[in-house]
């Protein structure tokens, strides 16, 4: 096990605590800038649409992990980044002009948000986000002058700089990589000065953090903005990714994938958005392989256990005609967000920490070690 | 002209007077304790100062400043910090960075220059910390420096709320019960802590407290209230002597 001897404020400053973690992220960075050589064009795929999720996933921890906001219209944030730079382009705007518009906009609308958000908490806060996204999808779905309506918009390829990158180009890849990178480090930056103790404070203690001088609002609608502004920016992406934006891509379906990404992941730390962006993009190939084999190998099964094979046959269509019911992805998504919440708290980024600490203290590691402990209840809190 | 001032400060919740037309003042550099049985307005004093509560009526003057309208995050500005009875600390943050958000009304970078953890930034930052470091030193919370608060004992907790407003370099300090659960040694240790506090640091000290031990040890002048009024005023041992106050404790 590592000690770390701390003999300057720089130390506890310093965004890698030790060489050790320099080593590790250079080599995960040098695998990430080979991987177009390496894996296939789908795999590659998958790849850009996890930097994209975890773009949105970080920008939610902000909001959600950090300050404590709850929301369910990042979605419609996403959209509207999406859809501006899809308008913008129509105008031939260049790339990096209507991608900042897109994250400045997002923002300002964020902050809007925000606003009435400042008197809400909790479960209320969460029903105030749906009914913000859902009237964001009703606006693009009749807005048709701008948005095209529900026949949708098409976005054109990528331009940077006079050279054409197509969606599925290593560049393009890149570049989401390099704003996911610039996002984390952001943000990183954010929550070890100042503004990022305050949105903790907030989290944590709102009485508090008001004695102890935090404008409350003002950083609840700040993160609000920043939050909104990220997802954007990610949300432009996403159009080029894409290449075809329509309303029907922007639902409450999509809002709840992100909660997924950071609940997966875990919400106290950014490797959590991460984790759970790849959780998230992995899972949606998987649940198809199942939809199509399944059928199959519980029909195998079954004629292993010498049913006939009318029976056979019968039990083939019905375990097909189930894998493909409507909303089953739903409620998959569902039952994976309540056994996350009861059994792993803090995400698979704590599950790795746990299975780290393991082996640091083997063969002393207290299972207690990450239980949540409660000392004394708060008799009386002012909110 | 006095350094703190509360004239005829009410708030009333409907028919029940919390606290009903107290006035008093806090000379700059003394420790000044509010005494009373339960539910006598104490702690609602306190959050009128620290504007949790806005009064029914009366003023509240700081440096000669009518403090009663400003918002509850000016108060901080102002250099009035506070403790709360039932501790509000930053459960899952660590004791440093509990420390650090005391320092917020210190700080003065600008979010995009957070964005870039711009060089103004990170000399910012190391300000925060050899302040912070200062009073760790002072309350000896060396060994808690990393950990976690869910994971520490009250006692200890206690001490944190008390370090986190001295971080904010306040020039008022309201303490809510600083003794309230913890042992008899602690409470030795915090009695010592405030007399520092006062000679050391220059802080003026309002405070709440049920221990008589500690109100006799630290405070300059008490303050006894029952049912949202005044009972008496003066030296502790004047006070404890009063017949009304006799009479609120034990029944007449």
């Amino acid at each position: 096990m590592r000690f770390l001897f701390k003999t300057d404020y720089e130390d506890d400053i310093k965004l890698f605590p030790h060489s050790g973690y320099v080593v590790t992220y250079g080599v995960l960075l040098a695998l990430l800038l080979i991987a177009p050589h390496v894996l296939s064009s789908y795999l590659m795929s998958q790849l850009v649409f996890v930097c994209i999720y975890a773009i949105v996933g970080v920008a939610l921890l902000i909001l959600t992990g950090f300050t404590g906001q709850a929301s369910l219209g990042h979605a419609a944030f996403l959209a509207i980044g999406a859809y501006t730079a899809a308008y913008l382009q129509k105008y031939n705007v260049p790339f990096p002009v209507y991608f900042l518009a897109a994250g400045l906009l997002t923002g300002i609308i964020g902050a809007m948000v925000g606003f009435p958000a400042l008197r809400l908490t909790g479960i209320y806060l969460v029903i105030a986000t749906i009914s913000f996204a859902l009237i964001v999808e009703e606006i693009l779905a009749r807005w048709e002058s701008v948005t095209n309506g529900n026949e949708g918009m098409r976005v054109k390829t990528l331009s940077l700089l006079g050279v054409a990158v197509p969606r599925d180009s290593p560049t393009f890849y890149y570049l989401c990589l390099a704003v996911l990178v610039l996002t984390i480090v952001g943000t990183l930056n954010l929550l070890r000065s100042p503004t990022g103790r305050a949105f903790v404070a907030i989290r944590d203690s709102e009485t508090a953090a008001r004695s102890m001088g935090v404008n409350v609002a003002l950083y609840k609608v700040k993160s609000f903005a920043i939050s909104a502004a990220i997802t954007g920016l990610a949300g432009v992406l996403f159009a080029h990714k894409l290449s075809f934006i329509s309303p029907e891509m922007f639902t409450l379906q999509l809002s709840i994938e992100f909660i997924i990404v950071i609940l997966i992941g875990g919400t106290f730390s950014l490797h959590g958005a991460v984790l759970g962006a790849i959780f998230i993009v992995m899972i949606d190939p998987f649940l198809t392989y199942l939809k199509d084999d399944m059928p199959g190998i519980i029909a195998g099964i079954a004629a292993a256990f010498g049913a006939s094979s009318a029976t056979v046959g019968n039990i083939q269509s019905n375990v097909a005609a189930f894998a493909s019911l409507n909303g089953l992805k739903g409620a998959i998504y569902g039952i994976i967000i309540v056994l996350f919440v009861l059994f792993e708290p803090l995400g698979l980024y704590g599950r790795w920490l746990k299975i780290k600490l393991f082996f640091q203290l083997f063969p002393l590691y207290k299972r207690a070690t990450f239980k949540r402990q409660k000392i004394y209840v708060k008799s009386e809190r002012n909110r | 002209m006095s350094y703190f001032r509360a004239e005829n400060l009410s708030l009333h919740f409907g028919g029940l007077k919390a606290v009903d037309a107290v006035s008093f003042a806090v000379e700059k550099g003394e420790t000044l304790s509010i005494i009373g049985p339960n539910g006598a307005g104490k702690s609602s004093i306190f959050n009128l100062i620290s504007r949790i509560y806005r009064p029914t009526s009366g003023r509240i003057f700081f440096e000669d400043q009518d403090i009663t309208e400003q918002p509850p995050y000016d108060i901080a500005k102002l250099g009035i910090a506070r403790t709360f009875q039932n501790i509000e600390l930053f459960e899952n943050a660590t004791v440093l960075s509990n420390l650090l958000v005391g320092r917020h009304r210190h700080s003065t970078t600008r979010l995009w220059q957070e964005l870039l953890f711009l060089p103004s930034v990170r000399a910012n930052e190391k300000v925060h910390r050899r302040r912070v470091e200062q009073v760790i030193e002072f309350l000896d919370l060396e060994p808690y420096r990393d950990k976690l608060i869910s994971g520490l004992p009250y006692g200890v907790r206690k001490v944190i709320e008390l370090a986190r407003a001295l971080c904010s370099e306040p020039k008022l300090i309201l303490l809510d019960e600083p003794s309230s659960g913890l042992n008899v040694e602690e409470t030795d240790d915090m009695s010592f802590w405030i007399r520092d506090m006062k000679s050391e640091l220059g802080v003026t000290v309002l405070m709440v407290e049920h221990d008589m031990s500690l109100v006799n040890r630290v405070s300059d002048r008490v303050i006894a209230l029952n049912y949202g009024r005044v009972l008496a005023m003066g030296s502790p041992a004047e006070v404890q002597q009063h017949p009304d106050v006799v009479a609120a404790y034990l029944g007449a």
